[in-house]
């Protein structure tokens, strides 16, 4: 996330690359079944999505077993009188704790195993939120058209046109008492306008396309042309969006725990949060910080590969 | 209005009804400039002033090279593109001034068949999807056997039963094509407009469809518009041929009259460009080739639009004065043969001769 | 009967040309290994010589497309494969190098395809694109290149030349850009020119001059000209020896007027049936071609063509008919066991 510094051109750049990503896979359904049967014949054989997808579903898994797999209760202070203020804050690792514990004595290995239920809990709901805010308001400006078309538009240019992450921390902050629900919010507001754009942009390409004249020439009325018609054959490169932005909003979830606008409430491990816990220790003890941060990247690697991989896989262009 | 009606009614005793009449159609599309502001530059005048009248039961083909607007006329007639100016009478009512649920409605009776058979079905919906969508919209389901009518509809096209299940992209080129006719009998309509029907198909199978659409016109008293750039089809359909360049007719006629005696210089150029399947005739005809291309719709030439093209033109009228469809007053052209040409007389008799 | 009377060689006899392309059992193959194999090109053999102009005809699917592609050595490497034999003035092109093969190209064999707007650079000049053709096959120097460009523009019937070579595709239209193509493969003044649907995208007034100019290139310069076209048309004005491809397969050779005069093949007698015709008196219904190419039957299980062949016997389905010789007109190859009598209006059909 280093390029969102520089301002609005950046902002730019992001709208074009969401419009060419609406083009290049809004045609995707020109053969129905066939196409997805081409694509998931390509993505079996394609070690990269294979990749990704393997790390998600063991990802997935941990989450669901977490409380089975953790050796030890997360939040309890098993190692609290090995805690030393002074000499020695963090307990090493020791027989039935191979990674030690943290600074409040409870065991690392636990907590990162038990994070990942809250990780992903904030990576889907924000996405779902993002996603819902995003097709509401895609649906209604390549839908409905006209003034209703650019008065949306022009609020997701502004949007888009802040750096996310920015954005993220001012809503954030706006709230007086963090929680986890307010960082899904804020990262579930940052993606409406790339989702509201890209679905706007496969609309607008289906609105023109042949079968929607043939429909508005049947006689058929404007809303089922809409949710009949042009939203069914827009949602595949919104859907790829998705798995991407899942990556992405489980980093920023992290960034915003980590500047401490996360849920202060640390008996309930998050792997972002873990991370700005550890930022005291940063000198002496990087390996608190080193463990939830594999993790992190790990998974959003795990859905950008996947998500890259089924891009490809519907776009037609690339097919062989 | 009234007038029409009248006409149509004195009509009838000795020619069929007019179905459709198109009364001044202009379609210009304005080129827009600046981003949120849009300022309006220019206009495209992809139609330009269109007069014509189908009679109930014909086939009017019309025909000209891309660029010519005869989709977007196509277009405009149905109002699935509205018309900057003009009428079109459908039946007695005019449609363009009509406006949503009144219009809707009036689109049971007037459909398309489109060029692109794959892109103009939906990929997500079976063919019975397809085919109810049209009927649910006017309330055609209500009654009980709307499945044996689905049934019925794929046996006028010519399709087995078990293709209502299928997905579009299940089908050959022609079967789609197939499929984009019944949905548009399935609302029973009285007039098709057919843009392009046969010419994204293979020649074996153009001619089943074009036969598929003689039998469907007979069998169901429909009316046709058809419009290509094929000539060859056009004729082999239509009772009436309009042919267009640039957004206006330029020579209206029977078919037959039309290849007995071409009148408007581009008429003859689109003729004798045509290629004939036949060795023989390809080695004795003589050809008139045109030079250069299409001037832009946006900035149309002066007077008769054809004259920067034209092999006649002459020094005066034919780049000032824009000629009207009119009827020559000879023996040799039957009734009805309109040509907008000022020169068409002298060139018909020979007097003006053709620069080489 | 054996006469000829066409400035055409009947494909049999050896013609006292040198051919100057021979294509000899050619046949490509896509997919395999785990994917179904598709033979899309399946032994097919023709030859083209200098100032000659030989057709290729089908409809989409029958390998016409791909026969050419496959000469010019432009397949995507991976997922086909190509047997046979194509030489070029005696050389053997399918086993020629990467490097030997781009000197040829442009130079010597140049090609012009369906889609002229594809086929040129959207981002460089017409000018340039025209040029460094000669920069690079003809060692020319700049202005040399620049000036021979203008002539070519010029000699392709694109007006006012100088202006046109500085502006871009997509400022030119349709005609113009083939035009421009046209221009790029003469460049070099190739020998052999192949041309894949060159007219079809465009409208017939503009496919008229475009035509009137590969004619007069053919008469002129002796290019040897492979024409590919669906269009019977075209075929009929143009084309001095005409190959009817089906199924990857050449069903019928012959000069063109024998052809058009009296088809013998039920699939050309079909494809004749099915078109239009502005010069005939109109009424009556075309008599199409039944079925579609998705009916088609292997070619080792007997003729691809049966099943939509009003013709067929029992034979047809059990045996695969070879191209050979017809015995009834001998003035050409015929893939058919049943075909169609010589006397075109007769209806009856021989036994």
């Amino acid at each position: 996330m280093s390029e969102n510094t520089s301002g609005s051109r950046w902002g730019d750049k992001k709208k074009a690359k969401i419009d060419s990503l609406a083009k290049s896979t809004s045609k995707k359904d020109d053969e129905g079944v066939s196409l997805l049967q081409s694509a998931w014949r390509r993505l079996r054989t394609d070690v990269v999505f294979l990749i990704g997808a393997t790390i998600i579903v063991l990802f997935i898994l941990l989450a669901i077993f977490a409380p089975w797999i953790a050796p030890h209760d997360p939040s309890a202070q098993l190692l609290l009188d090995q805690v030393r203020p002074q000499t020695n804050p963090v307990p090493g690792p020791q027989e039935g704790f191979p990674l030690g514990a943290d600074p409040a004595g409870r065991d690392l290995l636990s907590r990162l195993i038990v994070g990942s239920q809250q990780t992903l809990i904030v990576g889907v709901f924000a996405t779902l939120g993002g996603l819902l805010g995003g097709l509401t308001l895609g649906t209604l400006a390549g839908g409905i058209g006209g003034w209703v078309d650019s008065a949306i538009m022009r609020v997701v240019d502004v949007m888009l046109s802040i750096p996310s992450l920015l954005m993220a921390f001012s809503i954030a902050a706006v709230f007086a008492n963090p929680t986890q629900w307010t960082v899904i919010l804020a990262i579930a507001i940052i993606q409406v306008p790339i989702f509201a754009r890209l679905l706007r942009g496969s609309m607008l390409a289906q609105r023109h396309s042949d079968h929607v004249l043939a429909a508005r020439s049947l006689g058929v009325k404007p809303a089922p042309i809409v949710f009949r018609h042009m939203l069914p054959n827009s949602l595949g490169p919104v859907i790829v969006q998705a798995t991407l932005v899942l990556a992405t909003s489980i980093i920023d979830a992290a960034a915003l725990s980590f500047l401490g606008l996360g849920n202060p409430d640390d008996r309930q491990p998050e792997w972002g949060q873990m991370l700005g816990k550890a930022q005291d220790y940063f000198n002496t003890y990087p390996h608190l910080a080193f463990y939830p941060a594999i993790c992190i990247i790990i998974v959003a690697l795990g859905f950008t590969l996947m998500g890259e991989s089924l891009r490809e896989a519907l776009d037609p262009k690339s097919r062989r | 209005m009234t007038q029409t009606a009248n006409d149509a009614e004195t009509d009838s005793g000795a020619e069929p009804e007019v179905l459709l009449d198109v009364r001044g159609l202009k379609v210009h599309f304005p080129i827009k400039s600046g981003i949120i502001f849009g300022r309006v530059t220019g206009y495209v005048y992809a139609v330009d002033g269109i007069d014509l009248k189908i009679r109930r039961g014909e086939t009017y083909g019309l025909v000209g090279e891309s660029g010519c607007g005869k989709s977007t006329f196509g277009r405009a007639v149905l109002q699935l593109e509205e018309p900057t100016a003009g009428e079109v009478h459908f039946a007695g009512k005019d449609l363009a001034s009509m406006k949503g649920e009144e219009l809707r409605k009036q689109r049971q009776h007037m459909q398309m068949v489109f060029q692109d058979p794959l892109g103009s079905l939906d990929p997500r919906q079976t063919v019975e999807q397809l085919l109810l969508e049209g009927m649910r919209a006017h309330g055609l389901t209500k009654n009980r056997d709307s499945r044996q009518r689905l049934i019925d509809l794929l046996e006028a096209v010519g399709l087995p039963r078990n293709a209502l299940s299928k997905y579009p992209h299940e089908f050959s080129g022609g079967q789609r094509q197939r499929i984009g006719i019944a949905r548009a009998l399935a609302v029973d309509p009285e007039l098709i407009v057919a843009d392009e029907p046969v010419s994204a198909l293979d020649v074996s199978v153009q001619a089943q469809v074009v036969n598929l659409m003689q039998d469907l016109q007979k069998e169901f008293g429909l009316t046709y518009l058809v419009i290509a750039h094929d000539l060859a089809v056009v004729r082999h359909m239509s009772d009436r041929i309009g042919v267009m360049y640039l957004g206006a007719l330029v020579e209206e006629s029977d078919a037959d009259d039309l290849y007995g005696h071409p009148l408007h210089p581009y008429t003859r150029a689109l003729m004798s460009a045509v290629p004939v399947p036949d060795p023989l005739v390809e080695d004795t005809r003589e050809q008139i080739l045109l030079q250069g291309d299409l001037p832009s719709p946006a900035n149309p030439p002066t007077g008769c639009r054809f004259h920067t093209r034209c092999p006649w033109a002459q020094a005066t009228l034919c780049d000032t004065e824009r000629p009207e469809l009119r009827e020559l007053e000879t023996v040799e052209t039957s009734k009805g043969h309109r040509v907008a040409c000022h020169y068409a007389e002298q060139i018909l008799s020979g007097e003006i001769q053709r620069r080489t | 009967m054996t006469t000829t009377t066409s400035h055409a060689s009947p494909p049999a006899a050896s013609g006292s040309n040198q051919p100057l392309l021979e294509v000899e059992d050619l046949r490509v193959t896509f997919g395999g290994r785990k994917g179904p194999q598709f033979t899309a090109v399946d032994g097919i053999s023709f030859s083209v010589a200098p100032g000659q102009t030989v057709g290729l005809v089908g409809e989409s699917g029958c390998g016409k497309s791909v026969t050419s592609l496959a000469i010019m050595n432009l397949l995507p490497g991976r997922g086909n494969k190509v047997t046979g034999s194509v030489r070029f003035d005696g050389k053997e092109l399918l086993t020629l190098g990467d490097a030997a093969m781009r000197d040829l190209r442009g130079a010597d064999l140049a090609m012009i395809f369906q889609d002229p707007l594809s086929s040129l650079n959207p981002v460089v000049p017409l000018g340039v694109q025209v040029s460094e053709v000669l920069q690079r096959h003809r060692r020319m120097k700049k202005p040399a290149a620049n000036k021979r460009s203008e002539e070519l523009l010029g000699k392709v019937g694109i007006p006012d030349p100088t202006r046109r070579l500085n502006e871009y595709p997509h400022q030119l239209s349709g005609g113009m850009r083939q035009r421009a193509l046209i221009a790029m493969a003469l460049a070099c003044e190739p020998r052999m020119l192949i041309a894949d649907e060159p007219t079809t995208a465009l409208d017939v007034t503009i496919q008229a001059q475009i035509l009137a100019l590969l004619k007069e290139l053919v008469e002129e310069s002796g290019t040897a000209l492979m024409m590919i076209t669906h269009d019977l048309g075209v075929v009929a004005g143009l084309c001095d020896e005409v190959n009817v491809l089906y199924g990857g397969r050449i069903v019928e050779r012959a000069a063109r007027h024998e052809l058009f005069a009296t088809p013998r093949h039920p699939y050309t007698g079909g494809l004749l049936a099915s078109i239009p015709r502005l010069d005939l008196p109109r009424g009556g219904r075309l008599n199409p071609v039944k079925g579609s190419v998705a009916d088609n039957i292997p070619w080792d299980e007997g003729c691809a063509f049966a099943p939509r062949c009003n013709s067929v016997i029992d034979v047809c389905t059990q045996k695969s008919p070879d191209l050979a010789p017809d015995e009834a007109t001998s003035d050409r190859l015929l893939r058919c066991h049943n075909p169609l009598t010589t006397d075109a209006s007769d209806s009856t059909q021989e036994a």
